[in-house]
């Protein structure tokens, strides 16, 4: 088991013609990922590489091939209505790479998917895997092994280095998410720890927090409450200062608010094992799994 | 991206918010005709980042960045005293910010003191309208000290600010009669300018009544998404580069995400979290970071070498530490990228890798080939006790 995507997802990837979403394609479809269709308006009945057929609409890579997850790499200004015309289509999980939305669009958005019952992953992420039948993103597939531990992150090579520490360890990983480093997150760590609490497979769940907003807050509240699974979570930036972006357009400490420190503090009261350091994410899950 | 009073104020009018007549001055003989201009008595205002002026302090000694002028003489004699001067704030760090230009404005009668400011609540996704009757102080005191003061209003971001909303707004301060109408015109125009500029921080404080019963945005601050500036480029054409730090303008240019901090160990990671993470790590094992870098995912020869370039000018740092993840990116190329921009930088510091992920053992292989002095760590936490220990 796994969440959100596995091996029977249909994937249709929305800019599949331009040079990001040409070579991840290339690396999904390596993976073994089943991507079923592209999208570049202007370019439908074509095929992309000889392999993928493209579309000129989402509508019409749903219609055709029954594509039922998509995967975003069109550039900022344009990524808005792309994931809108994804939900619109009836894709059920809408995965967004592209870095640089602005956060007007990215609110707008959000709001607008409350009605439509389509999940959005990302965007800003490194996208979402499930080891071994699916890979939706730019995440190096082979540092993944399929296992028992679920994995949540704002943060992309981070989440490699969780995700690498379970992979030696031999815990492997059932699902990871990213869910992006914005400050208007399609999915939030609470989204994501519900659907890891209720899939059967996911034995414990690493998260991977960072500085600003309050999205490891309302997690801890949840997993103090409904968690029945261990959670072991590392949240970057204790050392970053106030009022300054870090990298991330929602890493950033803004009127006191969004601390290490406090977020360390909700956790680990919420019963979570919190590491100070990310390089002991691995030995603290299988502590916590009595592996 | 922040802009000064004075161009938040510029885009603030273009939306029909009220504002006291003002001029900017780069000179203390264009403060004189600014100043003669508005007539009367005026005001002269620091122009700079941060806030806090009033009560700041130049670091010659004068007091206050902000100044009551009776007449145009005393508006050049203050705009003089500012002007190529350093002001020092609670906002601004203990080196201060120097002044380049003031503004000056007509002096407006205050009757009472009001908080007006939107920001975007990440919780709940929506910008949130914050409104105070304890004007003049800084919100998070208040939020801190008397949170039941504050009054918050939430503005969905489909449908946008609803006339009812800014009526909220304005009884919630007390208005009545004439200024509860300048006032709920005032919050509409005020989040009409917020959203359509793609702000992340509009804030009056204080937002006034004069003694003749108007309303008006006395203070004005106002920040901007850097994701949205591609659909603003007249807002783009106010960013002040003598306000920002020089090594991060360099390093803008080049796509670097720099930031630049007080410690001695230099970090060069691929990825904004494990750059902070790499940081933390440092400063778990006793040392401290001199900075954030994030090369980014392409982490190319060419990249690598403007971010060692950018990471050495900083002379505080005394050992490197670069932490790359490899996925996409391999490792060897990386490698072949900080090996080359050594050679050709002449790097003279102890400089220590730690490379992780795609083809691995071959960067590693190169990096002790290279005849350079790497150190080369297996992990990140002997990454950083190997960088700790070599600034000891």
């Amino acid at each position: 088991m796994s969440i959100l995507v596995n091996k029977d997802t249909r994937v249709v990837v929305q800019g599949i013609t331009g040079k990001e979403g040409s070579f991840h394609t290339k690396q999904s479809l390596e993976y073994g990922t089943k991507v079923v269709a592209g999208v570049t308006p202007g370019k439908g009945g074509s095929l992309w590489e000889n392999k993928v057929p493209i579309f000129n609409t989402v509508a019409d890579a749903v219609r055709a091939e029954g594509a039922n997850a998509a995967l975003i790499f069109v550039p900022p200004p344009f990524s808005a209505d792309a994931v809108l015309e994804a939900a619109d289509a009836g894709v059920g999980v809408i995965v967004c790479i592209t870095e640089g939305i602005p956060a007007r669009d990215e609110a707008r958005v959000k709001a607008a998917l409350r009605a439509t019952g389509a999940r959005l992953i990302g965007p800003n992420c490194p996208g979402i895997i499930t080891p071994g039948e699916c890979k939706m993103g730019i995440m190096p597939g082979y540092i993944h092994k399929p296992g028992r531990v679920g994995v949540i992150s704002r943060s992309g090579t981070l989440t490699y280095e969780a995700v690498w520490q379970l992979t030696e360890c031999g815990l492997g990983e059932t699902t990871c998410v990213g869910i992006g480093g914005d400050p208007v997150p399609g999915t939030s760590h609470l989204d994501a720890l519900k659907l890891f609490n209720a899939d059967p497979a996911t034995e414990g769940v690493v998260l991977i927090g960072e500085i600003g907003g309050t999205s490891e807050e309302e997690a801890a509240a949840y997993i103090k409450a409904e968690m029945k699974k261990p959670v072991v979570a590392f949240i970057a930036g204790q050392t970053a200062p106030p009022g300054r972006r870090m990298g991330h357009a929602g890493a950033i400490i803004a009127g006191g608010k969004g601390t290490a420190a406090e977020k360390m503090k909700a956790l680990s009261e919420a019963g979570v094992s919190v590491v100070k350091s990310p390089t002991e994410l691995g030995e603290a899950m299988m502590k916590a799994l009595k592996a | 991206m922040k802009v000064h009073e004075y161009q938040a104020k510029e885009i603030l009018q273009k939306y029909q918010v009220a504002i006291p007549k003002g001029k900017v001055a780069f000179s203390a003989d264009q403060a004189y005709a600014a100043a003669k201009e508005l007539g009367g008595t005026v005001v002269v205002k620091a122009q700079i980042h941060a806030g806090g002026r009033g009560k700041g302090a130049f670091t010659d000694g004068f007091k206050g960045g902000v100044k009551l002028a009776k007449t145009a003489d005393e508006a050049a004699e203050y705009a003089k005293k500012m002007l190529g001067n350093t002001l020092v704030t609670h906002q601004t760090g203990p080196l201060g910010k120097q002044v380049q230009k003031v503004y000056v404005t007509e002096c407006s009668s205050i009757a009472k003191e009001f908080y007006l400011g939107i920001v975007l609540d990440r919780a709940k996704q929506a910008n949130v309208i914050m409104s105070s009757t304890e004007g003049g102080v800084e919100i998070e005191k208040v939020a801190a000290e008397t949170p039941e003061k504050i009054l918050k209003t939430w503005v969905d971001p489909l449908v946008g600010i609803q006339p009812y909303q800014a009526r909220e707004v304005a009884f919630g301060l007390g208005f009545s009669g004439e200024t509860f109408k300048e006032a709920v015109k005032l919050v509409m125009a005020l989040y009409r300018a917020h959203e359509e500029t793609d702000s992340t921080l509009t804030e009056i404080n204080p937002l006034i009544t004069t003694e003749d019963g108007h309303v008006v945005a006395l203070d004005a601050k106002m920040a901007f998404d850097d994701n949205a500036m591609y659909r603003h480029p007249d807002i783009l054409e106010m960013r002040d580069l003598t306000e920002e730090d020089a090594l991060e303008v360099e390093a803008s240019k080049f796509d670097l995400n720099y930031i630049k901090l007080d410690g001695s160990i230099g970090c060069m990671v691929n990825g904004a979290g494990l750059a902070m993470a790499t940081m933390d790590v440092i400063k778990l094992e006793g040392g401290e970071p001199a900075n954030f870098l994030d090369v980014g995912g392409g982490a190319t020869p060419e990249r690598v070498k403007n971010a060692f370039r950018i990471l050495l000018s900083d002379k505080n740092v005394k050992a490197v530490l670069i932490n790359i993840f490899g996925g996409i990116v391999r490792c060897d190329a990386v490698a072949e990228g900080v090996i080359a921009a050594a050679k050709e930088i002449g790097v003279n510091l102890p400089v220590i890798v730690r490379l992780q992920g795609t083809n691995v053992d071959k960067g590693k292989a190169l990096l002790k080939e290279s005849g350079l002095k790497f150190s080369v760590a297996d992990n990140l936490k002997q990454a950083a006790q190997m960088a700790v220990a070599s600034v000891k």
